[in-house]
């Protein structure tokens, strides 16, 4: 008995870095498990701060950044975080996080900052980084949940981009602000902005239609 | 006839099962029960009756109530375009006028919807559906004239896309897919579809003095705005009637008739009865939709009367039944058997609510001069809601019954 767990805890020490299981927890969140398109998390902020592609990849830099420590941090405290106040301490080390972000948005880019206005503080309640916290980060080591935070980010930030692609080149005909479409633009193309996709709707509707291309392609259908 | 039927029999074995364009049996089905009665019988032995009316049948009824309205509104673009321009021109002039200019935007609807369902039956392998034959013709119908084709392809392909294909097909949408167009329209590109588009004048035309292309719903909001809360009792009444450019043009029995800017099928209310009369003789429509619309808004309109805090809800209540698009969409729009409610008590709720929220945004919200679209499209997503408490308390009225 004491020889088996001894060979199966010399097995986990010895996982590499980035082994199977670990780059799983990475790529996962990007396609098969997406926190946006599979789960339907964090639906308001990819809303809100849609309508270019500077602020969303800002947010989603941000969100990787403060998914990734919060997790970090909330599996090395993990034995010792009372089960009844975990939800407040989870809380805690979020707002730290973010608040560190908010600080060098508005000291480094201060314009994307007014952009992003609340939505930078909200995500201390942003329910993909509360999820990953409760779900993962509180029974995992250090190093698998901090590879899970930069996962569920980077899923949540490839979401972001591609849907800020779309609303930004369909609703002014620009990628990162410069012009491609349009009489006065790079190439010149004859192009109307098309203003559903300024608003929140618009996203709305962009995501709808991932979800639909994403689900078809991978086969996914809801349990009924 | 029977020459085309050789034709087509001709080609069966090319599309059926092995055949060089198997793929595309669907499309060649389509073109055969468009044209013939499909062969299929009640077998000798079979509880299923089989009427002549199937979903094609159905679908052509309503285009068919829809003609009034459509060859009313072609006649009232040339009419509209040589009022404002000052020039007398006899009923063909004007009719042809108005052809010319509809008829691009029925083909490129047709063209751009058809497209989008056949490469959807190809790829699920089902029979084209005919219900865009509707669809396809009241697109149209609620574009204004001056509408770029462009968009009228853009609007019909993402309508038809996202209403519909998303959800599975006819039969399958939430909303009414020809309003999905619009509303798409209203949002994405509202220049070419709000303020004054709604009369064709064509390149470098001069106007007669004071030429307003608004339509009586912006003219009554512009009037309650100005005035506010000092308005005399009749103000809106009297900016309608008091259009410098064309005396009468906003009379109440103009209104109903509908020689008045706007969208090109919806401003005759006659031209709606009639279609409403085609609809319910032949059981197509729901007359109980049709019905509980008007009386929502007529009862809402008298219900804003008593308050009367401005110059719009001071409006006389039967106004709101010729002004806008109410009587059209009542007509066309709310009766969709899809996206309507399907319980009996269901349709009476779902018609109220509509002529409520049409006057209600109407009168209430500055930033959109028509509300029947919006309120539409609002019970299209709670009908199967207001059908759930129905059936809900159906159950419930019966189970008080039950004595075991």
């Amino acid at each position: 008995m004491s020889t088996q767990t001894e060979t199966a805890a010399k097995v986990q020490s010895a996982e590499p870095l980035f082994s199977k299981k670990n780059r799983k927890l990475l790529v996962d969140p990007l396609d098969g498990n997406n926190p946006i398109t599979v789960q339907v998390l964090g639906i308001c902020s990819a809303l809100a701060v849609t309508v270019q592609m500077k602020p969303a990849l800002v947010m989603s830099l941000g969100v990787i950044f403060v998914a990734s420590f919060s997790s970090l941090f909330i599996s090395l405290l993990r034995n010792t975080i009372p089960t009844r106040i975990r939800i407040i301490v989870q809380l805690a080390v979020v707002a730290s996080w973010v608040v560190i972000v908010d600080q060098v948005l508005k000291a480094y880019v201060y314009d994307v900052s007014k952009q992003l206005s609340v939505f930078v503080g909200l995500i201390i309640t942003n329910c993909i980084i509360m999820g990953r916290l409760e779900a993962f980060a509180l029974g995992n080591k250090p190093w698998p949940s901090f590879l899970d935070g930069i996962g569920n980010g980077l899923g949540y930030g490839v979401i972001l981009i591609i849907v800020a692609f779309f609303r930004e080149l369909l609703g002014s005909g620009s990628v990162f602000g410069v012009k491609i479409l349009g009489a006065d633009s790079l190439t010149g193309l004859p192009y109307q902005g098309n203003g559903l996709m300024m608003l929140p709707a618009g996203a709305c509707i962009v995501i709808g239609l991932l979800i639909w291309a994403q689900r078809a392609r991978n086969g996914y259908a809801e349990e009924h | 006839m029977n020459f085309l039927h050789h034709l087509l029999e001709k080609q069966r074995p090319l599309f059926e099962k092995g055949g060089k364009f198997e793929r595309f049996y669907y499309v060649f089905e389509a073109a055969e029960t468009f044209l013939f009665t499909p062969p299929s019988t009640t077998p000798a032995r079979g509880a299923h009756i089989r009427d002549a009316i199937d979903l094609k049948r159905m679908m052509m009824t309503v285009v068919i109530a829809m003609l009034p309205c459509l060859l009313f509104g072609m006649w009232n673009a040339g009419h509209q375009h040589y009022l404002a321009i000052g020039q007398e021109a006899d009923f063909m002039t004007k009719f042809l006028l108005g052809l010319q200019h509809t008829l691009p935007i029925i083909l490129v609807a047709y063209a751009s919807g058809g497209l989008v369902e056949v490469i959807f039956a190809i790829m699920r392998k089902h029979p084209i559906n005919e219900g865009f034959l509707v669809t396809g013709m009241l697109i149209p119908l609620v574009m204004p004239i001056t509408i770029p084709l462009w968009q009228v392809a853009v609007a019909t392909i993402f309508a038809v896309l996202v209403a519909k294909e998303v959800f599975g097909g006819t039969g399958m949408n939430v909303l009414n897919v020809a309003l999905t167009a619009r509303a798409f329209l209203y949002f994405a590109y509202p220049t070419e579809i709000s303020g004054s588009v709604w009369t064709y004048l064509g390149e470098g035309a001069t106007t007669v003095d004071g030429y307003s292309g608004a339509t009586a719903l912006a003219i009554i909001a512009e009037t309650s705005e100005a005035l506010k809360s000092n308005f005399t009792p009749g103000a809106a009444v009297a900016a309608l009637n008091n259009v410098s450019w064309a005396p009468g043009l906003f009379s109440f029995e103009n209104l109903f008739w509908g020689a008045i800017p706007g969208s090109i099928g919806e401003t005759s209310t006659l031209m709606c009865l009639i279609g409403a009369a085609i609809l319910i003789a032949t059981g197509v429509g729901s007359w109980k939709i049709i019905l509980s619309v008007f009386a929502g808004a007529y009862l809402t309109g008298l219900l804003v009367n008593a308050v009367a805090l401005n110059a719009y809800m001071d409006l006389p209540a039967h106004y709101h039944l010729v002004i806008g698009g109410l009587a059209f969409g009542a007509v066309f729009m709310a009766t969709d058997p899809v996206s309507a409610a399907h319980t009996e008590t269901g349709k009476w709720i779902y018609g109220f609510l509509i002529g409520f929220f049409t006057v209600v945004i109407r009168v209430f919200n500055p930033a959109y001069p028509e509300g029947i679209m919006l309120a539409i499209l609002l019970m299209n997503v709670f009908a199967p809601l207001i059908d759930y408490y129905v059936v809900q308390a159906n159950k419930n009225r019966r189970l008080s019954r039950a004595t075991v």
